[in-house]
């Protein structure tokens, strides 16, 4: 998994039958210190996130796995966890 | 694997379930001379490790899931397998 920062939604109505129901959201990658890593990517979500989270996604075959419609499905990109705290050496 | 340093650990409440009870780690990937490679990724921990230590993650979800003992945690893709004592290399690798 990586960190993630949501910083958008996405909304889409004509899309495969498997994505209905999933929200989909723009996260930007950050590193553990919050800097931005890397560029904004869909993800589906699959942790009640919203708008501001610091998330924790997967990206990759196991994202698919989190997709309450089956697992066989277009998704690669999923928010697998809300996260509440990052503790880094030295208490910051 | 790859070698990674262990730099902070995540908290998290709202998961999905099969991270539940699980601690998870952000690990910096880092060449064997010890400088950084490449973006910190997070990681299911399945040998007790803690930050600072050097350890050795598996990025590859069948392997990740055996390192946890539990073959049924199908989002869990990569996963710290063990704790590095030492790398040995030669002078002018």
């Amino acid at each position: 998994m990586k960190l993630g920062k949501v910083i958008g939604r996405v909304v889409s109505t004509h899309k495969m039958e498997c994505l209905n129901g999933l929200k989909l959201l723009l996260v930007q990658p950050i590193d553990e210190k919050g800097g931005a890593a890397g560029s904004p990517l869909v993800a589906f979500d699959a942790a009640k996130a919203g708008e501001g989270d610091l998330v924790m996604f997967e990206a990759g075959k196991e994202a698919a796995q989190a997709n309450p419609n089956g697992w066989f499905n277009p998704a690669d990109a999923a928010i697998l966890g809300v996260v509440d705290a990052v503790n880094r050496a030295g208490g910051e | 694997m790859i070698l990674a340093k262990v730099v902070a650990s995540v908290v998290s409440t709202e998961k999905d379930p099969h991270y539940v009870g699980k601690k998870i780690l952000a690990v910096q990937p880092i060449d064997p001379s010890g400088s950084p490679r490449g973006r910190t990724i997070l990681a299911v921990d399945g040998v007790q490790a803690g930050i600072g230590d050097l350890v050795l993650v598996v990025d590859e979800g069948g392997s990740a899931r055996t390192v946890i003992g539990d073959e049924g945690a199908l989002t869990v893709r990569t996963a710290i397998c063990g704790i590095v004592d030492r790398v040995d290399m030669e002078e002018d690798a």
